[in-house]
């Protein structure tokens, strides 16, 4: 729907190497300074254990006689303890500047609030300040540093643990039942940044896949409004609007401006507007959409959306209403 | 002259001419092992049985590499997918790890402290059987999980099983009681074996043999033993408060009833993460004893590595929240555990320095153990490494749950516990058996396992710093980790070939092996002064040593080690 939004294919990148945000950035320094530092130590090692094993070799397996004994030495030993104990000082110190700089920052006035909920196997966003419920594409204003707007999560899980993980954003925070944990993230450049669930969360953890959605400001205002405006309310697809309703749809799911209030399942007030379904499953298209109404096992084998059972006829009304819910 | 101090019986004079042994029926051998409690049979049958565990272990990990060779892969279901993790690794923790390496110690530690049997025989033998029962449970939940399901009905919830989705409500059926059963006997298994070395190490050492001279696999296994309490013990309260939350309705874990998940993660972490140590030091305990053999030189720095390897018990037991630097704990708890989980590298370091010193200036012979040692360093080194990068909370939390983890700590379990287990073997199979494995294939298995290790787990570091998550059944194309995942499950298979080869070995080298003598590798420790395999009494006269070293204080009267203590 909107203009930057990629086909559902048109996978980007999760590297870890091109952080697009604050935290991932910082992540990224200092994950390239650890990496220097271990594999500067290993170069050395390794080196001189290769050396060794070349140097000292003995061909003969039967006839040798004993090379001088060495039984230890104090001065080479304290060496090797100060040393390595002098790294661990300075690589804890440089650690825990980024954990206080990333676990301690103020928020800012202008800071968005987004409260995730992590279900099996699907993401539920609340801004509570701007009244917008939705569920597995997050969207958020890109953050410009002379003005940063970054995004504040207040993560909790309503069934499991879980844990939100954007490589290019920041690093993993978990969803835990009975516990509020917190993340930000600040996303520097429009785009889709990919992730997924990184906590083992049942069947179906490996298709609960994150879909951020970083609009520039102008974008993020215009979705915002969009999502405010009540449900459409199509006369042309009022028969499916009547089957919707009448069916056992209504008490998982949510579409506002009807009696449809469930919260178990994600909420459908603006499913079209979104590039895919059943968290990042697949594309979000009527005949996905009709294959996953009549059995989300086609898709997500262990869902916890059950068969709906239609016949032809109304699966296709059911399907028209919803793709008319801009 | 020094025989006739130490009551050691001559090493040269060596009777190559196997033993006839009188036939017995089938029955009565079987009689004979059940009943047994001989330190030596039972240490032998921990190995057999985990050597089994091991095969099936394998074959669950080729499974999960096939499922994830290629992106969209439909070999196994999502169902099956999770209860072949969650067997894998409970069955290599529990059922391969800790009892093959209990099975050593019960072998090795009454010969090489020059006692006759453990503190507690008839324990022994119940620890034994209370263990195997336990992995017996676990594969019985493939029929009695939830009816004749097959595979369906096996636990699913992962090795460390977090709450709250081995509650009722979320695991339904009984797959999940007899994952919790299974750790549960285990564990007591576990309890009973530590404690009976840790009191044979203290009780039972022949005269002469003060702490200070035990090799250091005693030290090693009497610190992994005082670690097995403190740290199964939480373990097994964790595993009764799960059943109590499963079958009477408490809420420790039960987070619909306000029960708290976090607080399963420490009691399991607690456990979990000194487990790590208490499989890795039963491998520093071989390369002590190979290393020096092979290199022709003593230990370098005796007192650090005892020093050492008590200061990675300690430190071991402070470090467990690592696990959870992404549970959402507050920066000062975090900042707290990155310092313990990094400090215990220090001593780590000492050890890995004070062994390339033991090779430094030796004559090294690449014999099958020691080349499996070989291996074992360079592959500590980097799994050490690696740890280091997990320690640092930030970079954790991108790569905590990814396959750079999973990368890491195979490197650990496989590229150095594995390695030295294998090593281990060839060492001592010539003391179990009378006969010498055969060099031939032991090279083959160890160029094959290190080819295959490397394709394994060099690559897998790879998708998990691309973002791919663990634990999961399949993935999308187009991030780049196809070709990795590819190259990672070919690997896996030459692996397994490998191993085949090496079980290959064993059977064959029992039967056609040469034959051995009571010193082959011209060693120094008591185990190899008495005849192979040993008999039921170890030692005909109670040894007495003077040093580090009573065999090289036979060979070299000129110039015995008691000199250097
Ligand atoms: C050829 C050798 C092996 C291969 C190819 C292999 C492969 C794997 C794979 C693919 C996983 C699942 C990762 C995930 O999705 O989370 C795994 C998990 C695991 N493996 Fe291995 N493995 C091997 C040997 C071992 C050994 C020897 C041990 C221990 C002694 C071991 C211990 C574990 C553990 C503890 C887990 C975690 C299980 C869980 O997530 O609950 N593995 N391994
Ligand atoms: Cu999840």
């Amino acid at each position: 729907m909107f203009i930057h939004s990629p086909s559902y294919f048109a996978q980007s990148s999760t590297s870890i190497f091109s952080p697009a945000g604050t935290p991932s950035h910082w992540i990224f320094t200092l994950s390239m300074f650890v990496l220097s530092i271990t594999g500067l130590i290993f170069l050395i090692v390794a080196g001189l254990l290769t050396y060794a094993l070349i140097r000292y070799r003995h061909r003969n397996l039967l006839t040798y006689n004993e090379p001088t004994q060495i039984y230890g030495s104090n001065q080479i030993e304290l060496a090797w303890t100060v040393i390595p104990a002098l790294i661990v000082v300075m690589l804890f110190l440089t650690a825990s500047r980024v954990i206080l700089a990333t676990q301690d920052a103020k928020k800012p006035t202008d800071a968005v609030d987004v409260v995730v909920v992590g279900h099996q196997f699907w993401w539920e966003y609340r801004y509570p300040k701007l009244g917008i419920v939705t569920a597995n594409e997050l969207h958020v204003p890109v953050s410009d540093p002379a003005h940063p707007t970054p995004t504040y999560l207040e993560m909790s899980s309503a069934d499991l643990d879980h844990s939100f993980w954007v490589p290019r954003l920041a690093g993993k925070m978990d969803l835990i039942p009975n516990r509020v944990n917190t993340m930000w993230i600040d996303p520097e450049a429009p785009g889709l940044y990919l992730g997924q669930c990184a906590q083992y969360c049942g069947v179906q953890h490996a298709k609960m896949l994150l879909r951020v959605y970083a609009d520039t400001p102008q974008e993020f205002a215009a979705w915002v409004a969009q999502q405010q405006k009540p449900a459409v309310e199509d006369p042309a697809v009022a028969e499916g609007r009547a089957v919707f309703l009448h069916n056992a749809c209504v008490n998982c799911h949510t579409v506002t401006g009807t009696p449809a209030n469930g919260r178990f399942g994600p909420d459908l007030t603006h499913l079209a507007s979104r590039d895919t379904i059943a968290s990042g499953a697949v594309e979000n298209n009527p005949d996905n959409l009709k294959k996953w109404i009549d059995n989300p096992d086609t898709f997500k084998p262990g869902a916890l959306m059950p068969p709906m059972h239609l016949n032809d006829h109304d699966l296709n009304a059911i399907t028209a209403y919803l793709t008319t819910l801009h | 002259m020094a025989d006739s101090v130490s009551g050691l019986s001559s090493v040269e004079a060596i009777d190559l001419t196997p033993v006839e042994k009188p036939r017995q029926l089938f029955l009565e051998v079987l009689y004979d092992w059940v009943t047994t409690v001989d330190h030596k049979k039972i240490g032998l049958m921990y190995i057999a049985y985990s050597l089994t565990f091991l095969v099936i272990g394998g074959i669950e990990a080729i499974v999960m590499r096939i499922q994830l060779a290629v992106p969209h892969n439909t070999f196994v279901s999502p169902e099956v997918f999770n209860r072949m993790f969650t067997l894998h690794g409970t069955t290599m923790v529990f059922f391969v790890g800790m009892p093959i390496l209990f099975g050593f110690g019960n072998y090795l530690v009454p010969l090489m402290i020059g006692a006759r049997d453990m503190a507690f025989p008839r324990l022994n033998a119940f620890s034994f059987w209370i263990s195997a029962f336990g992995g017996f449970l676990l594969y019985y939940s493939f029929i009695g999980g939830s009816g004749l399901y097959g595979a369906g009905s096996a636990p699913d919830v992962g090795w460390f099983a977090y709450a709250p989705l081995t509650a009722k409500v979320f695991s339904p059926g009984h797959s999940t009681d007899y994952w919790t059963l299974s750790i549960l006997l285990s564990g007591i298994g576990s309890i009973g074996t530590a404690l009976n070395i840790v009191v044979t190490i203290i009780c039972m050492r022949c005269p002469g043999m003060k702490l200070n001279r035990m090799p250091l696999l005693s030290w090693l296994y009497l610190v992994t033993g005082s670690m097995v309490f403190i740290a199964v013990s939480p373990l097994t309260a964790a595993q009764i408060m799960l059943m109590l939350d499963r079958y009477v309705g408490s809420h420790f874990f039960d987070t619909q009833a306000g029960g708290s998940a976090i607080l399963w993660m420490h009691f399991f972490w607690i456990f979990g993460h000194p487990e790590v140590y208490i499989l890795v030091l039963p491998a520093f305990a071989f390369a002590n004893e190979i290393i020096p053999v092979f290199s022709r030189k003593a230990i370098f720095g005796y007192p650090a590595m005892v020093a050492a390897s008590v200061g990675i018990g300690f430190i071991s037991l402070s470090v467990w929240a690592h696990h959870m630097f992404a549970v959402g704990m507050g920066a000062g708890a975090n900042v707290f555990f990155v310092f313990s989980t990094m400090i215990i590298s220090v001593p780590t370091g000492i050890k890995i320095f004070n062994w390339l010193a033991t090779i430094w200036g030796g004559k090294i012979r690449f014999a099958s153990p020691m080349l499996f040692s070989v291996g074992f360093l360079f592959q500590f080194l980097i799994a050490g490494l690696t740890g280091i990068m997990l320690s640092v909370a930030p970079f954790d939390w991108q790569l905590t749950g990814s396959y750079f983890v999973v990368a890491h700590f195979h490197y650990v379990l496989v590229g150095a516990i594995l390695f030295m287990i294998f090593a281990a073997f060839y060492y001592w199979y010539p003391k179990a058996t009378g006969r010498m494995m055969s060099e031939r294939l032991g090279k083959w298995h160890f160029w094959l396992m290190v080819i295959g290790f490397h394709m394994t787990f060099d690559f897998m570091h790879i998708p998990g710093l691309l973002g791919m998550p663990r634990r999961i059944y399949t993935y999308e194309p187009g991030r780049g980790w196809e070709i990795w995942n590819l190259i990672v499950s070919v690997g896996a298979v030459i692996q397994a070939i490998a191993t085949l080869i090496f079980v290959y070995n064993l059977v064959h080298s029992y039967y056609k092996g040469e034959v051995a003598g009571n010193d082959p590798w011209d060693a120094w420790t008591l185990e190899w002064s008495t005849a192979s395999p040993p008999p039921s009494y170890n030692f005909a006269t109670t040894p007495i040593v003077h040093s580090r070293r009573p065999l090289w204080d036979i060979k070299h009267p000129e110039d015995p080690d008691w000199n250097y203590e």
